[in-house]
């Protein structure tokens, strides 16, 4: 007896997908790209864990879907905030539940992601990547949505009384990778990452011991331990802007006034869209 | 450069290490094909008996890299092909200091006697895509023009870079040798016979916690393919050499049939250190960086220089695992067979239920 005789059991045709994936999965019957990108796994496994929190926890409200292409390379920007980087998470989920082409973002990450182990093996599979050129560009040739997050830890890690001000882009290296492979690049502002865990104090020297860019101290951690760990459940507004069209810049990819004037033309967008989500959302933890 | 190369045929050709799997089958490989006149064998220990069948048309020389000076000279040789790298330090033949001693010292010496030698006009050097290091700052994928950001732990990826600035200095020394370096990735297939095709036999295979490196393997076929090209045609340059896509360590695991056992990953090194210091294990540092970082190259320079695409790392993959299927642990029929059986047994129950309802 097959699934296809009884075509109005729902559970039957369930309980078979489950097994027949847990088969694949156990023989390892699946394909892994050059990066480590699992698509299976990610899409049976983490997209739907994700989204509960993207749903049900944070309540993510999307605009500008429209601005990312269907099919084809480019380069989303975005800022980074709330000290775990789970907007970057939040922001893949966005854009494979939301856009009409369920595209997977590839995320760029910090090389302390890839030091350190479990984590550095799911960023791999989910289509994370070490932030680098090569990198970079090696995905934009290949027709790949690339999600960056140049203020790194910067970012991330600020104290919650400088919540939504961008900080420093770094050298502009995300802007030389768009220009040399003629990519667009499309800045997103994410507001709600930053209530998350609000740092209110950072330890330096037990961070410096631990070998780590900052120790957060929040109103739960590391008082309450691992209940300290649980996300605050703030209000979510993602905001993807019209994208900034790179192909007629090929040739300039190395000139510095060129890159550092598009980094900051990149920056300032963000920044204004992140004042408008502001005002569109004044409780935090609003409905 | 046309792809494929221009085509031209050497006289007389000297390839190093035929006591061992792969320059035993290369000087045969070579010696089959009419367009070669000469081929010798260089190498100093006696072929091992499984390939000593495979040489009866190749003219043995039994000398040591550092005498292949006079050798060079005598037979107007105008083709040398350096195999003879040990890739595992092995116990019962001095360990790692022999190792060092014939991949560093030999190419060394061996490179010197090609710098004196008139008439020779290609060379050609085995590598290992060994040569890129691992660190955590590494891009996801080679090319060969990438530099390696931290020098490897392991002995055999440190005698690489070793290596390969030899023959950097030996290209300035004499531009007018065609030299060509293949950085091979691990070798696989049904029949060789190498560190990793072993760990892949073990029943219960030992891994690292929190780590899935991604791996590429080449098949030995192929790899005889790119040596007899780089022979006969002329490839001057660095190449990447291995089968196009990736195969996750666990996926290789489970596609072998094998278990994963996860190990951490200090207390994974000191093991190796204490097997090695006891004498036995060819499971080296070169392993443990492997299975951490995993490595991936581009072989784009290979395909269009070349015009030649080696086989998959799965289908390579699959060929060894086809070799090796009757020691497998889990089989796919198993697998299917468990996956019918809960599949029916639900459906009973089910059925059941429903019936009462």
């Amino acid at each position: 007896m097959t699934a296809a005789e009884q075509p109005g059991d729902v559970w039957d045709r369930r309980v078979a997908s489950g097994l027949a994936f847990l088969r694949r999965r156990l023989a390892g019957d699946y394909e892994v790209d050059e990066f480590g990108f699992d698509p299976e796994l990610t899409e049976a496994i983490f997209h739907p864990l994700l989204r509960r929190l993207y749903r049900d926890w944070f309540r993510t409200e999307v605009s500008g879907l429209e601005n990312v292409p269907t099919d084809g390379a480019g380069l989303v920007v975005g800022n980074h905030s709330g000290t775990v980087a789970l907007d970057a998470l939040i922001l893949s989920t966005a854009l494979h539940h939301e856009h009409p082409a369920h595209r997977f973002l590839r995320l760029l990450g910090a090389d302390l992601v890839f030091r350190m182990p479990v984590v550095s093996e799911v960023a791999r599979k989910t289509g994370g990547t070490v932030a680098c050129n090569p990198d970079a560009e090696r995905l934009l040739r290949g027709g790949e949505l690339v999600g960056v997050f140049p203020e790194g830890f910067k970012g991330i890690g600020k104290l919650y009384a400088e919540r939504y001000k961008l900080q420093r882009f770094g050298r502009g290296g995300f802007v030389s990778a768009a220009l040399r492979t003629g990519t667009p690049i499309i800045p997103v502002a994410i507001v709600g990452g930053e209530e998350i865990y609000p740092m209110l104090a950072d330890i330096k020297p037990l961070a410096r011991l631990l070998k780590l860019p900052y120790f957060p101290v929040t109103p739960t951690f590391p008082w309450l331990g691992p209940l300290g760990m649980v996300p605050l459940p703030s209000k979510w507004l993602i905001e993807f802007c019209p994208a900034i069209p790179t192909a007629h810049l090929t040739d300039s990819a190395d000139d510095p006034l060129v890159v550092f004037n598009l980094a900051d033309q990149v920056r300032e967008t963000i920044q204004q869209t992140l004042h408008q989500l502001l005002e569109r959302r004044p409780d935090p933890f609003g409905p | 450069m046309t792809p494929g190369g221009s085509a031209s045929p050497p006289g007389v050709v000297v390839v190093t290490g035929v006591s061992r799997y792969l320059g035993a089958h290369v000087a045969a490989r070579l010696a089959t094909d009419p367009r070669i006149d000469r081929v010798i064998g260089v190498d100093v220990p006696e072929p091992t008996p499984e390939v000593g069948g495979l040489l009866d048309r190749v003219e043995r020389v039994r000398v040591d890299a550092g005498a292949v000076g006079g050798l060079l000279a005598d037979l107007d040789v105008d083709t040398v092909v350096h195999l003879a790298l040990v890739s595992a330090p092995d116990q019962q033949h001095g360990g790692r200091a022999a190792m060092k001693e014939q991949n560093v010292i030999g190419t060394m010496q061996l490179l010197a006697a090609c710098q004196r030698a008139p008439r020779l006009r290609k060379l050609v050097v085995r590598s290992s895509t060994a040569a890129y290091g691992a660190s955590f700052r590494d891009p996801a994928v080679f090319t060969e023009e990438t530099e390696p950001r931290e020098v490897p732990r392991g002995g055999f990826g440190r005698d690489i870079l070793d290596i390969e600035g030899y023959v950097r200095g030996f290209r300035r020394r004499r531009p007018d040798v065609t030299a060509t370096v293949l950085r091979f990735a691990p070798f696989i297939g049904s029949t060789a016979d190498t560190t990793l095709t072993r760990y892949f036999s073990l029943p219960v295979v030992p891994t690292i916690f929190g780590r899935d490196a991604r791996l590429q393997f080449l098949h030995f076929d192929d790899a005889l393919e790119v040596l007899h090209r780089s022979v006969i045609e002329d490839h001057p340059g660095t190449y990447n050499v291995a089968g196009p896509g990736v195969l996750a360590l666990s996926q290789a695991i489970r596609r072998a049939g094998r278990i994963a056992v996860p190990v951490l990953e200090p207390g994974l090194s000191g093991a190796v250190a204490l097997a090695r210091a006891m004498g036995y294990g060819r499971y080296g540092l070169d392993q443990v960086d492997l299975f951490v970082h995993g490595r991936v190259v581009d072989i784009s320079r290979l395909e269009r220089e070349y015009a030649f695409t080696p086989r998959s790392t799965a289908a390579a993959f699959d060929d060894f695992i086809r070799a090796h299927h009757g020691r497998a642990v889990v089989t796919r029929e198993q697998l299917a067979a468990a996956e019918q059986l809960v599949l029916d047994g639900i459906r009973q129950v089910r059925a059941a239920i429903g019936e009462r309802s």
